[in-house]
C-alpha cells in the first residue's frame, strides 16, 4: 500500500498502455474542439517515457518522476507536454517530503493550474486532477468517480486552450486532456499494491 | 545592443520566415527562433526555445510567440534560463516587427514595452 520506485514505473506502463490504445480515440476527441493531435502527441510522450525508464531504470521516486516529466516536456509538442511535464515535476519535487498520492497529485494539480491558468470548471484535465487528487487523499478513488469527472467535461464551455476558441461551440464534446488524464487515475487503480 | 528578439512558432517555417521580415529593419538586433517540436512536427519545444535562447548572443530578451502552449514551453524554458526573458501576449508578427524596429533605434525597454501594449491580444 505504497508508492515504490517499482509500482510507479508499473503504473506508468499502464498509462502508456492505455494512451496506446486509445490514441486514436484521443485524437478524434481533440478533432472537434482542437487540432487532432492529442492521441499521437501523448503516444508520442509516453513512449519516451518508457524507453526512458527502460534505458535508464531511476534509482529513486524522485528520479522516476524527473524522467517522466523529461520525456513528456521534450517529446508531447501540444499544450500537453508542458502540462503532464509540469504536473509530473511537481510530484518529483513533492516526493522528497512524502509518497502519499493525495499530497502528490495535490502538488500536481497546483502546477497544472499555475501553468496553464485554468481551474475548474475551464473543460481541462484540471476537471479531473483537481477532483481526484480530493478523493485520493479521502483514500476513495474508483473507477466510477473518475468516469464522472471526464463525462462533467462534456457540458462545459472551454476556457483554456485552443477549444477556447470554439466558446460554446465546444459544449457537447469531452475533453481530450481530461480523457487523457482519466487514463492516467484508472492505471492507478489497476496497479496492485500503489493505493 | 544587449536586447535580443526571439521568435516562437508551432510552425517550423513561420517561426524561420518571421526573422526575414524583421531583419529588413533590424539589421542589428540579436535574432533568434525555434519553430516545431523535436521532430519538425507542429508544435513547440522546450529544448528548441532554450537553444534559441543560448544562442542569441543578448543577455536579454524579449520572445514573441503564436498559441497557447508555445507559452507554456517558453515559461518553462524562461524558469530554466539565466538570462532574463520578457515574454509578451501579442499579435506576433505586429509585435515582433514593432520591438525589432525599435531595438534597431536604440529605444528604451520601457518604451518598447509601451508600445506594444495595445498589440496585446491573447
Amino acid at each position: 500500500m505504497a508508492l515504490t520506485v517499482d509500482n510507479l514505473i508499473e503504473w506508468i506502463n499502464n498509462f502508456s498502455q492505455k494512451v496506446n490504445e486509445h490514441k486514436d480515440y484521443l485524437s478524434e476527441l481533440d478533432t472537434p474542439i482542437g487540432d487532432g493531435d492529442h492521441g499521437n502527441n501523448m503516444a508520442r510522450g509516453v513512449n519516451a517515457v518508457q524507453e526512458s525508464l527502460t534505458n535508464k531504470k531511476p534509482a529513486e521516486l524522485t528520479d522516476a518522476f524527473k524522467q517522466v516529466a523529461m520525456a513528456l516536456i521534450s517529446k508531447v509538442g501540444g499544450a500537453s507536454g508542458p502540462l503532464y511535464g509540469t504536473a509530473f515535476l511537481e510530484m518529483a519535487k513533492k516526493s522528497k517530503d512524502t509518497t502519499d498520492l493525495g499530497e502528490l497529485f495535490t502538488a500536481a494539480n497546483e502546477g497544472v493550474k499555475k501553468r496553464g491558468g485554468a481551474k475548474v470548471g475551464d473543460k481541462t484535465m484540471v476537471d479531473v486532477f483537481e477532483p481526484l487528487a480530493e478523493k485520493l487523499t479521502q483514500g476513495l478513488l474508483e473507477q466510477s468517480e473518475i468516469d464522472e469527472a471526464v463525462e462533467g467535461t462534456k457540458d462545459l464551455v472551454a476556457k483554456k486552450g485552443r477549444a477556447s476558441y470554439l466558446g460554446e461551440r465546444s459544449v457537447g464534446h469531452l475533453d481530450p486532456g481530461a480523457m487523457s488524464s482519466g487514463y492516467l487515475f484508472s492505471a492507478l487503480i489497476e496497479t496492485e499494491g500503489i493505493l | 545592443m544587449s536586447l535580443g528578439i526571439t521568435i516562437v512558432s508551432h510552425v517550423p517555417e513561420i517561426a524561420a520566415g518571421l526573422p526575414k521580415l524583421l531583419k529588413q529593419v533590424a539589421a542589428d538586433v540579436p535574432l533568434t527562433y525555434a519553430g516545431g517540436t523535436d521532430d519538425g512536427d507542429i508544435g513547440t519545444s522546450m529544448e528548441k526555445i532554450n537553444q534559441a535562447f543560448d544562442d542569441n548572443s543578448a543577455d536579454e530578451i524579449l520572445a514573441f510567440y503564436d498559441l497557447g502552449s508555445a507559452k507554456m514551453n517558453l515559461e518553462m524554458a524562461q524558469e530554466m534560463s539565466e538570462k532574463t526573458i520578457h515574454l509578451y501576449d501579442t499579435a506576433l508578427i505586429e509585435s515582433a516587427y514593432t520591438a525589432a524596429s525599435l531595438l534597431q533605434a536604440g529605444v528604451s525597454l520601457k518604451d518598447v514595452e509601451e508600445q506594444l501594449k495595445p498589440l496585446k491580444v491573447k
